[in-house]
């Protein structure tokens, strides 16, 4: 099997740098298939102008990008992509229909196969009682479900959604999380660049993190990465020397009244601090790890001042 | 497979959209002042007991006024209609969820250029031939070489439609539209300049018309569909937008053929080469 064979993307020193700035730095990336990546940054960190690469829409300046194994500017490859833009617009005279059998006859289906996926795909993402509407009359909730829609209408191997719940009601947010799920059964990739943490949270399997054109930092959201980690105890009778005993396999310690806050080094810790504690006397009524919140870990890695 | 899909398109979103609808009202109402006009002429004619061959010349110069009018039209309502399919859907983003499918570029834009190309060619020939139509009702004329006359207006309109095209890839809907006219009016503005040049004896004059007819060879273009259509005594009118005096040479008809290909293919490698 071919290296690139796991990957659904690659890049490597992908750069762009337009007159007088540089978009995208230095970026070195890697999703494997069949995973839910997500795509972090402040504005103007570079990701629209990353994905807009991987599509083909802009020319790197240097650099290597793989798709499915194959280079981004190759046009066959887009047969196995979906893409829904940040800000969907389409040509409004289409209906709802129309532009799905546009979009499936562009990705190069015939129309025996789309009379059955176009219904199939409105009842979907519940358009199906304005299939018939043109997309002037569509509210932005509506026009981000149809883009969705259009996104998927190939079956694509893998899919970049830019914002896709931006525009929606958490019913319509809860709809793009089943989407991104059934996606993920059926072991097609997602790229999904959000700004809404908790969304990325819930749904990815993979983070990077983008700063200033570069790739910063990543996670593993399956795993507990032991860097992350915190530990919160409630327990009454605590000595203080059982507090600062905890030394030995804590970086940090914050006690108040009966709750202890820790950040140990590492979960395989957890049995011995556990039994440091009971041994010094305390009662112990909680004990659980938590992970450092994906918006935590945001403001950490990107900085306090950085908006999103 | 894309190309073909993108002309569909096209004529679909032409026939959607109001502009289309609105230069076809225009054109007809055009048709019917001019019938109405053409009517009344031919009817003072009867009157005065003009004789034939006067009669004939004077509503083959009528015709030559409709063909005029008509051309004009088809040119504005080309630029008109298609002066956003480019630079208009790259600054709305419409294009981005369409140049993300397995379609070239190249695909894109010639699609689209076809589907304009079927447009205009279509209202160029409605409109000249209802001129034509009222002409042989009302006035029983025929111009003469029409089908070596329509189809130099048809280049006319494919030349503004190309250099349209070729705006839109690199500048905005407004500067697109704004260098294109401006372009047109320097050829129209070089034509009358070059027959000045030519009724006066004036080789400067006749230089500085063929000079901006080189800049822009679409009046030209006109000046020898028109020349094609007229009767031998109109030619010999000095000059004027209907006078022949001096009616571009054959060389600038292939010279306006070569621009044309060129522009298609600056377009094309503009829109290949520039990001999305």
């Amino acid at each position: 099997m071919d290296q690139s064979d796991g990957f659904a993307i690659q890049t490597e020193n992908l750069r762009k740098v337009y007159e007088s700035k540089i978009a995208v730095r230095n970026l070195s990336l890697t999703v494997r298939r069949g995973e839910i990546f997500g795509f972090l940054g402040p504005n103007g960190a570079g990701k629209s102008t990353s994905v807009k690469m991987l599509l083909g829409l802009v020319k790197p300046t240097s650099g290597r990008a793989d798709v499915l194994g194959l280079p981004c500017s190759d046009v066959g490859v887009r047969r196995k992509i979906g893409f829904l833009p940040e800000d969907f617009r389409f040509y409004d005279w289409l209906t709802a229909a129309e532009l799905l059998d546009l979009h499936g006859r562009l990705c190069g289906m015939d129309r025996a196969k789309l009379r059955e996926r176009v219904p199939t795909l409105l009842e979907m993402v519940g358009l199906a009682p304005h299939r018939a509407k043109r997309l002037r009359e569509f509210s932005k909730g509506m026009l981000q479900r149809i883009g969705l829609a259009q996104a998927l209408i190939h079956e694509p191997e893998l899919i970049f959604l830019d914002e896709p719940t931006s525009g929606l009601d958490p019913m319509g947010r809860r709809l793009v999380r089943d989407v991104i799920r059934a996606q993920r059964e059926r072991g097609a990739t997602v790229f999904l660049n959000s700004h809404l943490l908790s969304e990325v949270e819930i749904t990815c399997d993979q983070v990077a993190f983008i700063k200033d054109g570069e790739v910063v930092a990543s996670r593993d959201l399956r795993a507990q990465p032991d860097g992350d980690l915190r530990l919160f105890v409630r327990a009454t009778k605590l000595s203080p020397q059982a507090v600062a005993g905890l030394a030995k396999w804590c970086t940090a310690s914050q006690q108040d009244g009966e709750r202890l806050s820790l950040s140990p080094r590492s979960t395989a810790d957890f049995p011995e601090i556990l039994r440091h504690l009971v041994s010094a006397g305390a009662d112990i009524y909680e004990f659980a790890p938590e992970r450092l919140s994906l918006e935590s870990l945001f403001v950490k890695i990107m900085g306090e001042d950085r908006g999103l | 497979m894309g190309l073909w899909i993108m002309t569909g398109v096209t004529l679909r979103e032409a026939a959607r959209k109001r502009i289309l609808w609105i230069g076809l009202l225009a054109g007809i109402a055009f048709l019917a002042l001019y019938g109405t006009g053409m009517h009344y002429q031919v009817k003072e004619f009867h009157e005065r007991h003009l004789p034939p061959f006067i009669r004939y010349q004077i509503i083959n110069g009528i015709l030559q006024v409709g063909f005029y009018a008509v051309d004009l039209l088809a040119v504005v309502l080309t630029v008109l209609t298609s002066v956003d399919a480019i630079s208009g859907e790259i600054s709305s983003g419409t294009i981005h969820a369409i140049a993300t499918k397995p379609i070239r570029r190249w695909e894109l834009l010639i699609g689209k250029w076809m589907g304009f190309i079927a447009m205009t060619v279509g209202y160029v020939t409605l409109m000249f031939g209802g001129v034509v139509a009222l002409g042989y009702w009302i006035g029983g004329v025929v111009p003469q070489n029409l089908l070596r006359g329509v189809p130099l207006v048809f280049l006319e309109c494919i030349l503004i439609l190309t250099i349209t095209f070729l705006c839109g890839t690199s500048l905005s809907t407004l500067a697109s539209g704004v260098v294109v006219l401006g372009l047109h009016g320097l050829a129209f503005l070089g034509g009358w300049l070059e027959q000045i040049g030519g009724f006066t004896n004036s080789p400067r004059l006749v230089m500085v018309g063929i000079v901006s007819s080189l800049i822009m060879p679409s009046e030209s273009l006109w000046r020898r569909a028109i020349f094609e259509m007229q009767s031998p005594a109109t030619r010999s009118l000095p000059f004027g937008p209907f006078g022949g005096s001096s009616a571009p040479s054959a060389v600038m008809i292939v010279y306006a053929g070569a621009y044309l290909v060129v522009a298609l293919a600056i377009a094309i490698y503009h829109f290949h080469k520039r990001d999305l």
